[in-house]
């Protein structure tokens, strides 16, 4: 085949209208979707009502899928910088020419660090073994997901106490009485099979107790509201364990059977007394009493979420391990109303997709990160993205030559954009490959334009859940514009470095043909619903069959991993002092129509977006003589100072601000989001480098920022 | 009124505005026009605890529509055989008789086609047997639209699920 020619599934610009089944583009969610398609145009977008947890519903950034698909202001044929780093000169590009020139750095970092020195980010989830697949194709161990600014302390944390991800944690939302939330903002983040369970419990007459110093929406939907001090969750939970064993208020039957540890558990909250964490939290010492008397008639139906963004403090990694243990002490693994385990597909005595990660010949070469190594907690399938960027600076213990963000926008995802630039200057290439421009795109040396997730396939993926599926994103239209899909980037890619073995593809259907090999399963079959489950129904497993993947088969609070890295089980909680004066923690969070940077130049969403103000408590905001839509000036300690109006109210901690994220963008073909708002990670100044040693998350919001009034009113262009 | 009911149930609602999404993009309409809105308002405090209130805004399709009243042109129509109060485009002079008419704010101003664009129950669906957009992609449920007295209305039998979780939640 031609490398110019783009690799269209068939027929698909027939006439005529049909539903093609895919999964939404719009944020990383990926929900499964039906588009409708009239004469090569799509015409409507709704869940895919084969999976009836969704139905038809999509959220907002869903719905604007058409919008965004109509929009010009994205990459529309392949770019090479032709200025200076940043500068936003570029000239347009064939494919052949870009891939040609890509492959000619990639040579020449090979020569310099060896094939080590190639990396890749993106944004993990269930397509994730195609970016997998080529950079381990490459020869490199050095594939990163962004989960240090994301889940990676409660994955870790999951990893090191039950042996497997909490993504593999499903609740059963049906039949849960009290669900626990730290800080998870359920309802903004917006998973809308999530939301619609939840909201559902909630009718139902589920109690819902949210933890956060700010009241997000989840907080105004929830029976329970501890507004905590910023940053002391993890002296929470370890009040709670004292007060539940205390109050002997869990199933010592699951306990003695599954869970290793109890004593190191006792020993390291015997003096977490509820008085004790009274001025850590700010908790009355009664109420988390009445907490714990309250779900001792739950149990166990009671889950304690253990988060999913969690890169907030030095110890989030505790406090996603202690809502881990709390869990175990209520014994609500694998029944009704607890977590049901998500199944893989050989417990229903299925085969699962084969994945293409087992082509390329196996990488000896150690991680740059140690994730899995000199880290044993640190899982090296998603590996700690910080300590690429520590690398890129430093050139230890190894140097890397060339980065690859795949979808993935580190230069708003992650912390201290300056510093992030000085790593990234060291680069000798730096490509993004995205639908649309990025912060990091513009600040690239190519941008590959990826169709958007209409005009593309995307490889087969596998969720585990109750009853494990295959789900599908076919190609709904063809291109607009000079794009290519993912799969067919990479191959020309790796066919230009000599290894197309990997994905010596022609279609995308030859690749689903693979996958699906000894299955079952034809394409056929994945083109009738979008989706098809390896089971009937969900099946629970039995006691006997509950099993832990941690070396001793079991819940260890003593985790075996950490013990390997040197880490304490349960470390004392390190109070944080609280910020006076014009000081405060900098918080950041959700609105329900935008997904992190990408999504407020879509114009539907970005007539839709709140106005990004500054939470500020009144007892705070008074003596700074800042009153609610003043215009204020906050700032990180770096250079970055950014302008908002204030929001008055005590729905915020005294200690913290708040702040929507994914403003402050800069890109100026992007004109509908340019120089709206402030970018809160541009104040996470010196945060880089700041993780918690033990799940590797970004230290976010240990952010100090300070916050006055604007000599000017109004917001500069 | 028309024979319909578009119930929005507030207690249920979270205030997504995937219903003004989905409704504009049915409508294939730009920036500026919203024939539905969610108007949110809060946190406020209510027994200690923070509350958001969410009002659900489309026409509500009077029976004396003003914006019909007001139209010169006769754009503006109540149909005969349900009620739906609807804006046919080829009539419309954009004079924003209706905008100014209507008590809601609810007809909306197209600057794409400097015409006005309203709530019409999206009725192509309706008279195909389907919902309305922003009711059939609505991501809680909250929204329920049919014959009037053939709606589901949750909150009777959410308060009887209520009362029946309160012994559970004092145990």
């Amino acid at each position: 085949m031609s490398t110019i020619m783009a690799p269209n599934v068939k027929a698909v610009s027939a006439p005529g209208k049909r539903t093609v089944y895919s999964m939404c583009g719009m944020c990383a969610v990926r929900c499964p979707m039906e588009v409708t398609v009239e004469n090569g145009r799509v015409t409507w977008l709704q869940g895919n009502t084969h999976d009836k947890a969704i139905g038809a519903s999509l959220c907002a950034k869903g719905a604007a899928g058409i919008a965004f698909e109509h929009d010009d202001q994205r990459p529309q044929t392949p770019l090479i910088r032709s200025g200076p780093r940043g500068s936003g000169q570029w000239r347009r590009a064939s494919w052949d020419e870009a891939l040609d020139h890509i492959a000619e750095k990639l040579k020449a970092t090979v020569e310099q660090h060896g094939e080590r020195g190639i990396a890749l980010s993106d944004r993990g989830g269930a397509f994730n073994d195609l970016a997998r697949t080529f950079v381990k194709a490459m020869g490199s161990p050095n594939y990163f997901n962004h989960d240090v600014t994301c889940g990676g302390n409660v994955h870790h944390a999951a990893r090191a106490t039950y042996g497997f991800s909490h993504a593999a944690l499903v609740p059963d939302f049906e039949r849960t009485k009290h669900l626990v939330l730290y800080g998870r903002n359920l309802v903004e983040s917006l998973m809308v099979k999530e939301v619609k369970a939840f909201t559902a419990a909630m009718s139902r007459g589920m109690r819902c107790t949210t933890i956060d110093p700010r009241a997000s929406a989840t907080a105004a939907k929830s029976t329970r509201f501890w507004q905590v001090r910023p940053n002391s969750d993890y002296a929470l939970n370890l009040a709670i364990i004292h007060e539940v064993l205390k109050q002997e208020a869990y199933d010592k039957s699951f306990v003695e059977r599954f869970v290793s540890g109890m004593d190191v558990l006792r020993d390291a909250v015997k003096d977490t007394t509820p008085e004790w964490q009274e001025p850590h939290t700010g908790v009355p010492a009664a109420q988390i009493r009445e907490f714990v008397q309250e779900i001792a008639g739950q149990r166990p139906g009671v889950i304690f979420n253990p988060g999913w963004m969690t890169a907030r403090h030095k110890q989030s990694f505790h406090v996603s391990r202690t809502a881990l243990i709390l869990n175990a002490l209520m014994g609500n693994l694998e029944v009704p109303g607890g977590f049901i385990i998500g199944k893989r597909p050989v417990f229903y005595g299925r085969k699962g997709l084969k994945p293409l990660l087992d082509r390329p010949p196996a990488v000896t070469e150690p991680r740059i990160d140690g994730a899995g190594t000199t880290h044993p907690t640190w899982d090296p399938a998603i590996g700690a993205l910080h300590q690429l960027f520590a690398a890129m600076e430093t050139a230890q213990p190894y140097g890397i030559g060339a980065y690859f963000a795949y979808r993935h926008d580190p230069l708003t995802a992650m912390p201290d954009a300056e510093a992030l630039k000085r790593a990234l200057d060291k680069l000798e290439l730096l490509v993004s490959i995205d639908v649309r421009y990025s912060e990091t795109g513009w600040y690239s040396d190519v941008i590959l334009p990826e169709s958007t997730y209409l005009e593309r396939a995307n490889i087969l993926a596998q969720l585990p859940g109750p009853v494990p599926v295959f789900v599908m994103r076919d190609q709904a239209i063809a291109p607009r514009f000079d794009s290519r899909p993912a799969w067919w980037i990479f191959r020309e890619i790796l066919r230009r470095m000599g290894k197309m073995e990997a994905l010596d593809f022609e279609t995308i259907e030859e690749i689903w043909s693979w996958q699906l090999e000894g299955t079952g399963v034809t394409v056929a079959d994945m083109r009738e619903a979008g989706i098809v489950r390896l089971a009937e129904a969900p099946r629970l497993g039995t006691r006997d069959e509950l099993k832990f993947f941690t070396p001793s088969g079991k819940i260890e609070i003593d985790s075996a991993l950490m013990a390997k890295a040197g880490l304490p089980f349960l470390p004392p909680y390190q109070p944080h002092t609280a910020p006076t004066g014009d000081q405060f923690r900098l918080l950041f969070g959700r609105s329900p129509v935008l997904a992190h940077g990408q999504s407020l130049n879509n114009p539907l969403l970005r007539e839709a977006a709140p106005e990004q103000r500054l939470w500020i408590h009144p007892e705070r905001a008074a003596p700074l003589g800042i009153g609610d839509g003043d215009w204020v000036e906050i700032s990180g300690g770096g250079s970055y100072v950014g302008r908002l109006r204030a929001y008055i109210t005590k729905w915020i901690h005294r200690e913290a601000v708040f702040m929507l994220h994914g403003y402050g963008a800069t890109v100026p073909l992007a004109t509908r989001a340019l120089g709206v708002g402030v970018a809160d990670q541009r104040l996470q100044h010196g945060k880089l480098y700041e993780f918690d040693p033990a799940g590797a998350g970004n230290a976010l919001t240990e952010t100090v920022v300070r916050v006055r009034p604007a000599a000017q009113q109004g917001a500069t262009a | 009124m028309s024979i319909y009911a578009l119930r929005h149930d507030a207690a249920n609602c979270i205030g997504c505005q995937a219903c003004e999404v989905h409704c504009k993009s049915n409508k294939n309409l730009g920036s500026g026009p919203s024939p539905c809105k969610i108007i949110s308002t809060g946190p406020i405090d209510v027994d200690g605890v923070p509350r958001v209130r969410h009002t659900f805004m489309p026409c509500f399709h009077c029976e004396e529509a003003w914006c019909v009243k007001a139209c010169p042109t006769g754009a503006m129509t109540k149909r005969e055989k349900d009620g739906i109060v609807h804006i046919q485009a080829a009539l419309c002079v954009g004079c924003k008789s209706c905008i100014t008419a209507c008590p809601w704010g609810t007809p909306q101003w197209d600057p794409a086609t400097n015409k006005v664009v309203k709530c019409d129950y999206c009725m192509d669906r309706v008279d195909a047997g389907l919902q309305p957009a922003c009711v059939t992609k609505c991501v809680t449920g909250c929204l329920s639209f049919g014959l009037a007295n053939e709606v589901p209305d949750p909150r009777r039998e959410r308060y009887a699920h209520y009362l029946l979780a309160e012994p559970a939640r004092s145990e």
